[in-house]
């Protein structure tokens, strides 16, 4: 079926009337091959975090200090799997297939968060993990639950609800640690000190460096920028830490009167563009434990398909 | 923990167990479906891959069910599913557009008869 210009342009415009009128776009609604192809990117980009993100965390799951640790740890890391795969049937209702995504991730041909590059060094890192990174991406997110595209925001929706938990639940870990011994007290300052900067990058490039920015916006695919949400971010961050009573390492971070916000410091962009580009401390071990995970997969998979394939071959009823 | 994103079932061609070509190179797409609770209808919630029925139906549990979300669940194969149409807003909806009479608020009753 050929589709003349003058309906692609009503097409177009009914597209753009829905979308002004907060409407939502459904999977099977004319949509510009522009929209498909960024929330193709943006959501597979977002999947293949939560499925790397499971790997900071995994490392700590058997060294876990208690019962109860492990026990919301495992729950956590399996929550994290379950958001990429929501993420993943998203995508795959605008035309991609979730295999062609694996395959893209573990060749390095589409990214994942940055943060998820840097090691756990210690459990209080689990802690800060949940509160910061589960911090900053709730911030994130919290605005993607009224993205224009419907099963983007129903995802967003349900992973909403989970990462309550994920924060809270590294909050209280951290206030236990800081009721504990000098060195319990040392060891969630220094997860601190290492993980607040990386956590303010989450929110990407600076408004004037973020090309996606203002037509994802049109498109009400994001509803702010990375500035407005990484200074929410900050906002929301400063009195947790004084509650905690940790020091967030920024000299410059202090309350502006005028602006009824928080001043804070100049990021490392030369870190972020370093991270992103695959020179982070981790990179390469995200990608090969992530790659291996699939490959050694394939026999669970093979096995699976043709117990599948011999079931099937014996309901065929006989003639 | 759900392995449902890994989907490549089988390479397309290779020979499975008893010789024969393998049916499906990929665990096709299922639909899911949960009743929140007893009284309420099956909504759909998101969809996932399985090699079959059974175990598209674990993968539900786990996947959609972590946290007491439902007490029945329903998959179905995603090509199984016969649609409306490619575009929501067509007019093989419009029949009802125009049948204002089917609604209570079309009939005027008068305020002071009761239980109307």
């Amino acid at each position: 079926m050929t589709v003349t210009e003058d309906e692609t342009r009503d097409l177009e415009a009914d597209f753009e009337r829905t979308v002004a009128a907060e409407g939502r776009i459904e999977p099977r609604d004319w949509m510009p091959e522009g929209y498909r192809k960024t929330l193709i990117r943006q959501i597979a980009q977002h999947a293949h975090s939560e499925i790397i993100g499971m790997q900071p965390e995994g490392n700590w799951i058997l060294r876990a200090p208690s019962l109860r640790r492990k026990a919301i740890l495992l729950a956590k890391v399996q929550d994290e799997a379950g958001h990429g795969l929501y993420l993943y049937s998203a995508t795959e209702t605008l035309g991609v297939d979730r295999a062609e995504l694996t395959e893209k991730l573990i060749d390095a041909k589409q990214k994942y968060s940055s943060i998820f590059n840097y090691p756990t060094l210690t459990f209080a890192d689990i802690g800060v993990i949940g509160w910061l990174v589960d911090g900053a991406a709730i911030c994130n997110q919290v605005p993607l639950c009224r993205s224009s595209y419907g099963p983007y925001a129903r995802a967003m929706v349900r992973i909403c609800k989970e990462e309550s938990f994920h924060q809270r639940q590294g909050f209280e870990l951290l206030r236990t640690l800081m009721a504990g011994t000098d060195a319990q007290r040392a060891m969630v300052q220094d997860a601190v000190d290492r993980w607040w900067w990386p956590s303010l990058m989450m929110f990407g490039p600076a408004d004037g460096d973020s090309p996606n920015t203002q037509q994802s916006m049109a498109w009400r695919i994001k509803r702010h920028t990375n500035d407005e949400l990484r200074q929410r971010y900050v906002d929301m961050t400063v009195p947790q830490a004084a509650a905690l009573g940790v020091t967030l390492p920024d000299p410059e971070l202090r309350w502006n009167d005028e602006l009824q916000a928080h001043d804070f410091g100049a990021i490392d962009w030369d870190e972020f563009a370093q991270v992103v580009k695959g020179a982070g401390p981790c990179n390469a071990q995200r990608l090969a434990n992530r790659r291996a995970a699939h490959e050694d997969g394939q026999w669970v998979r093979d096995a699976a398909a043709a117990y599948a394939a011999k079931r099937a071959h014996q309901e065929v009823p006989a003639a | 923990m759900s392995m449902a994103d890994d989907t490549t079932a089988h390479v397309e061609g290779e020979p499975t167990f008893d010789g024969s070509t393998p049916p499906r190179a990929h665990w096709p797409l299922y639909e899911v479906f949960v009743r929140g609770k007893r009284g309420l209808n099956h909504v759909h919630v998101g969809s996932l891959h399985a090699p079959d029925d059974t175990m598209a139906l674990h993968n539900a549990r786990n996947l959609y069910t972590r946290r007491n979300e439902g007490v029945s669940i329903w998959v179905v194969r995603g090509d199984a599913i016969t649609a409306s149409s490619p575009d929501e807003k067509d007019p093989f909806f419009a029949p009802s557009g125009d049948k204002v009479y089917r609604h209570p608020t079309f009939y005027e009753i008068p305020d002071d008869v009761p239980h109307l």
